[in-house]
Order: C-alpha cells, then sequence, then structure tokens
C-alpha cells in the first residue's frame, strides 16, 4: 500500500471491520513497525525513531478510553503525558487548564476519570492527547458510545482544529459523521486502500461503499432511488440535499 | 508473555488430543513425580527428551518450543539462585554443586514442558468435564476453566494498554530499576480495572442466563475411557515404577563420572 497524508489534511480512514484501518494507524505513530516497505513521518522513517519520540508530533487517541486512565484526578491524567515529555511545571499548569477549558471539562478537574460517565472519559482521554498539542491528531473511533450532541460537539471540534491547520486522521464506520465532516476518504478492505478521495464521491459510490460493506448515508440512498427524477446521485450531505429538492420543488411549482 | 504462549490451546485434532484429560493429567503427574524424585542431570535429561513423541504426534511442536524458550529466563535464575547460595552454604563450587544447580533448573524445565503439552492438547471444555467428571463443584471447575479461558484476553489487552500509554509518551525501559517497576503501574492500573469491571459484566450475563437454575448439571457429551487411554494408564504406572526403582535401588552415577 501507498499512501501519503499531507500537512494540514483531514482524513477519514473508512471499512468495515477488521479491514486494518487501527493496525494502518498504528503505523503512524511508530506503535508497529514495517515489516516490508517504509513509513515516513517528516521525511523521518518510523523504524528509527522511538514510539515516544514520535508521540510528541503525532497524537493518538485509542478507541476505548479505559485502556489509558489510570490517574487519581482528571487533571493529573492529562498532565501525565506532559510530564513524559519533559514539560516544565508552570507550562504544564497551563496546558492542562487550556485543554480542560477546550474541551468543557472543567467543573471535573479534582474527580476521579473512573468516576465520569463514558462520553466523558472519552473527552478526558482526547485532552489528555490534545493538551501537548500535537501537530497530527489521531482519533481511532472517536464517535462510539456519544450521544448525538456529543457527537456534533466533536464534529465541530475536529473541523476546528483542521482548520487551525493541524492534520486529523480519523478511524470510523461512521458514515453519517464523515458525510458530515466532509474530509478526504480513504476506503479500505482486506488491508488493502481500494479507494482514496473526496468524500462525496467515495460515500455515493455504491459498488465501491458495497464492496467495502458500508452503507452510504441515508440522504444518498434516497437520491439513489429517486435517479429516475433527474437528480444527482453524488449528494451526502443533508443540507446541499435540502438545497437540491427545494429546487426541484420550485420548479414544478412554476 | 510468551510463556503463556506455551499454555494456549488451540484446535487441532490428534490422536493426543483425543485422549481423555484425566489419563493425560495422570501421565504428566507421573513426570512430576519423577521429576521430584531426582537430583541428578541423567535421569532427568531422560525425562526432559521422554515427552517428546507426544509433542510431535500432537503436532504442537512450535508452541510447545515457545513455551519452553518462555521458561528459560526462570530457568537461568534458578540456576544462577543455587548455584550462589550452593556456594555460601557449602563454600565450595565444585562439579557436584554445578550438577545440582544444573538439574534444578532442568527439574523446572521438564516440570514446565510435561504441564505445557497437558494445556496445549486439552480444550477447556475438555478440562471442564474431566473436573466435573471427578466431583469437583461445579462452582469451582467454572471458575478455572473462566480463568484458564481470559489469560490471552487479558495479556491481548495489556498489549493494547500499552500502546495507549506509549502514544502518550510513556518508555517503559527509562530510568533506574525502581523508576521502571514504577513505570508499570499506568499499565497495570487500567488493566485491573478492567479486569474488574469485566468480572462483574460476566457475573450478571450468567445470572441473566439463568446460573445456578438447576442444582444438577447433565453435560451433553461424557468422558469416555478408550484403548488409548488405558496404554497410557500402562505407560505412566510403568514410569513410575521404573522411577521409584532407579532411585532406591541403583546408584546414579553423577555427570563427573563421564569425565576423563
Amino acid at each position: 500500500m501507498s499512501l501519503t497524508i499531507p500537512d494540514g489534511e483531514f482524513v477519514a480512514i473508512m471499512g468495515q471491520n477488521g479491514a486494518g484501518k487501527t493496525t494502518l494507524v498504528k503505523h503512524f505513530n511508530g506503535l508497529l513497525k514495517p515489516t516490508k516497505g517504509e513509513v515516513l513521518v517528516d521525511g523521518v522513517s518510523t523504524r528509527s525513531v522511538s514510539v515516544a519520540k514520535l508521540a510528541r508530533k503525532i497524537g493518538f487517541v485509542f478507541q476505548n478510553p479505559d485502556h489509558q486512565l489510570f490517574s487519581e484526578t482528571v487533571e493529573e491524567e492529562i498532565a501525565f503525558a506532559l510530564r513524559n515529555f519533559g514539560f516544565e511545571e508552570a507550562t504544564i499548569e497551563k496546558h492542562v487548564t487550556w485543554a480542560l477549558n477546550l474541551l468543557d471539562l472543567t467543573e471535573y478537574r479534582k474527580a476521579s476519570p473512573f468516576m465520569l460517565s463514558g462520553g466523558e472519559r472519552k473527552r478526558v482521554a482526547l485532552a489528555s492527547v490534545l493538551a501537548w498539542d500535537p501537530s497530527v491528531v489521531i482519533l481511532d473511533e472517536p464517535t462510539i458510545g456519544q450521544d448525538h450532541k456529543q457527537k456534533e460537539k466533536l464534529r465541530q471540534f475536529i473541523v476546528q482544529l483542521n482548520e487551525q491547520g493541524k492534520t486529523v486522521v480519523i478511524v470510523t464506520h461512521d458514515v453519517e459523521f464523515v458525510a458530515e465532516c466532509n474530509p478526504r476518504v480513504i476506503l479500505m478492505v482486506d488491508g488493502k486502500i481500494v479507494a482514496s478521495g473526496e468524500a462525496k464521491r467515495i460515500l455515493s459510490d455504491a459498488a465501491l461503499t458495497y464492496s467495502a460493506s458500508i452503507v452510504p448515508p441515508q440522504i444518498t440512498q434516497v437520491f439513489h432511488n429517486l435517479a429516475n427524477f433527474g437528480l444527482p446521485s453524488d449528494v451526502i450531505d443533508v443540507y446541499e440535499a435540502k438545497k437540491i429538492l427545494l429546487g426541484l420543488f420550485g420548479e414544478i411549482k412554476r | 508473555m510468551s510463556v503463556f504462549e506455551g499454555f494456549r490451546f488451540r484446535h487441532v485434532t490428534s490422536s493426543i488430543h483425543k485422549l481423555d484429560p484425566r489419563v493425560k493429567f495422570l501421565f504428566v503427574l507421573a513426570i512430576f513425580i519423577i521429576a521430584v524424585l531426582f537430583t541428578e542431570v541423567l535421569p532427568l535429561l531422560i525425562l526432559f527428551f521422554l515427552p517428546l513423541p507426544f509433542v510431535f504426534a500432537a503436532r504442537v511442536q512450535r508452541e510447545w518450543v515457545r513455551s519452553l524458550r518462555g521458561a528459560i529466563f526462570l530457568a537461568t535464575i534458578i540456576f544462577v539462585f543455587n548455584f550462589v547460595f550452593g556456594y555460601f552454604y557449602q563454600l565450595q563450587a565444585g562439579a557436584v554443586l554445578l550438577e545440582y544447580s544444573i538439574s534444578m533448573s532442568l527439574r523446572f524445565m521438564v516440570l514446565v514442558e510435561s504441564f505445557s503439552i497437558f494445556f496445549l492438547t486439552t480444550s477447556p471444555d475438555h478440562l471442564s468435564l474431566a473436573l466435573e467428571q471427578s466431583h469437583v463443584p461445579y462452582e469451582f471447575t467454572f471458575a478455572f476453566t473462566t480463568a484458564v479461558r481470559f489469560v490471552p484476553v487479558l495479556a491481548e489487552e495489556a498489549q493494547t494498554i500499552m500502546d495507549a500509554q506509549k502514544a502518550r509518551g510513556l518508555e517503559l525501559e527509562r530510568g533506574n530499576f525502581l523508576k521502571r517497576i514504577r513505570n508499570y503501574i499506568p499499565i497495570l492500573i487500567p488493566l485491573i480495572v478492567s479486569a474488574i469491571r469485566r468480572s462483574l459484566e460476566l457475573a450478571e450475563a450468567m445470572e441473566s442466563r439463568a446460573w445456578g437454575a438447576s442444582p444438577k448439571r447433565t453435560n451433553l457429551y461424557t468422558l469416555k475411557m478408550k484403548s488409548g487411554d488405558f496404554v497410557l494408564i500402562v505407560l505412566s504406572i510403568l514410569l513410575l515404577t521404573i522411577g521409584l526403582y532407579l532411585r532406591y535401588f541403583v546408584s546414579i552415577p553423577p555427570l563427573s563420572y563421564f569425565l576423563p
């Protein structure tokens, strides 16, 4: 497989369970080393650098927050990575406050991470990675176990991170979420990349999504079924769909 | 973790896998007893190579070698301890002490290898059947098989947690001895917490599937002895008799006897 992710890009890696999405992203920060070929981060092979060094550049938020939470307080949890990277105490304090604020966790500063709800724990895990301000953020299944409101917040948050110039990679099979974010989509089947390109093109391609066991967004399905009425088949966004449908109604009225 | 690999059951069909687990356990027990009887290298060496035909017949050689490789580290520690403390105790480092230390680690290897064969060729289901038919209360049987079954799950989870903490800049191999131990706290706490959580969930799932509803359980399959089992019983008894005879009626030459 060959893949290049330029700085500042927003990428979603999609595919069915066991397609190799998580395995692929674990190569990005050196948790897994390639048995053949090479993975370069800023031109440096991951084989020649330790995970801890790479982690300074590449923040990786794991799927299950319970796999990383261990401190007595949320504050300590977020400071953990900063201490590992050798930040100074004053800087740590500043970064922790910033991260707590960013993810709406300030009120839980002194709470135990184990007492928080699932969604909150997930946010703590996210904060503990964003706190050191990595230039690349990898999120493994960020939408699992989040209600609609939190998902919407997360979406805005990810888009905002990307606008600040960070490279964002998400691993997911939540099509609706990807359709709303509109990133570059990389589709994987059986450990291989079968397609890469604009979300609009890939998620509306019936044959492609079928081969990767992904159901296209509902709005796309509706438009596919209405193709006889001259509607475009590459719509994935609800707002765009609304515009097209309203235009159509306007024509009919006239 | 590699020691655990050697105890992980994989479904293979062979004549060894089909043997009654109780009989296999008897065989392992016979080897165990003989291993404890001797402190000389020669009989232990024979004992070490004795189960090899079983390993090949069961086609588990790769896993078996892996479990031995994992045990070598502990065997080395046993050797060093025996040698060093034996030296201070007797104030001599002759051939006798050397042979004794080698035998002690060899004995350990024999124990590991025989139990590894047992677990590699016995499915957890068969094991629980054997325990049940030996009138062990089902609660204990269940707890035991569950523990065996969760070892690989826990090992995998530990790996994920390690990855997650490494991604946050944790370096396990950094610092002095004490610091290195402390480095494992961020790994152990999530592991323990999730193990407790999982056991509570398992208990709830069991309750909702009517665990313990009928006091007398019946099984779809029952274990029956076949001709192969009787052959192994005879073999085990023979082995034990030979071992006891050698121990009490024959003097075993020390290793130095063979040296010029």
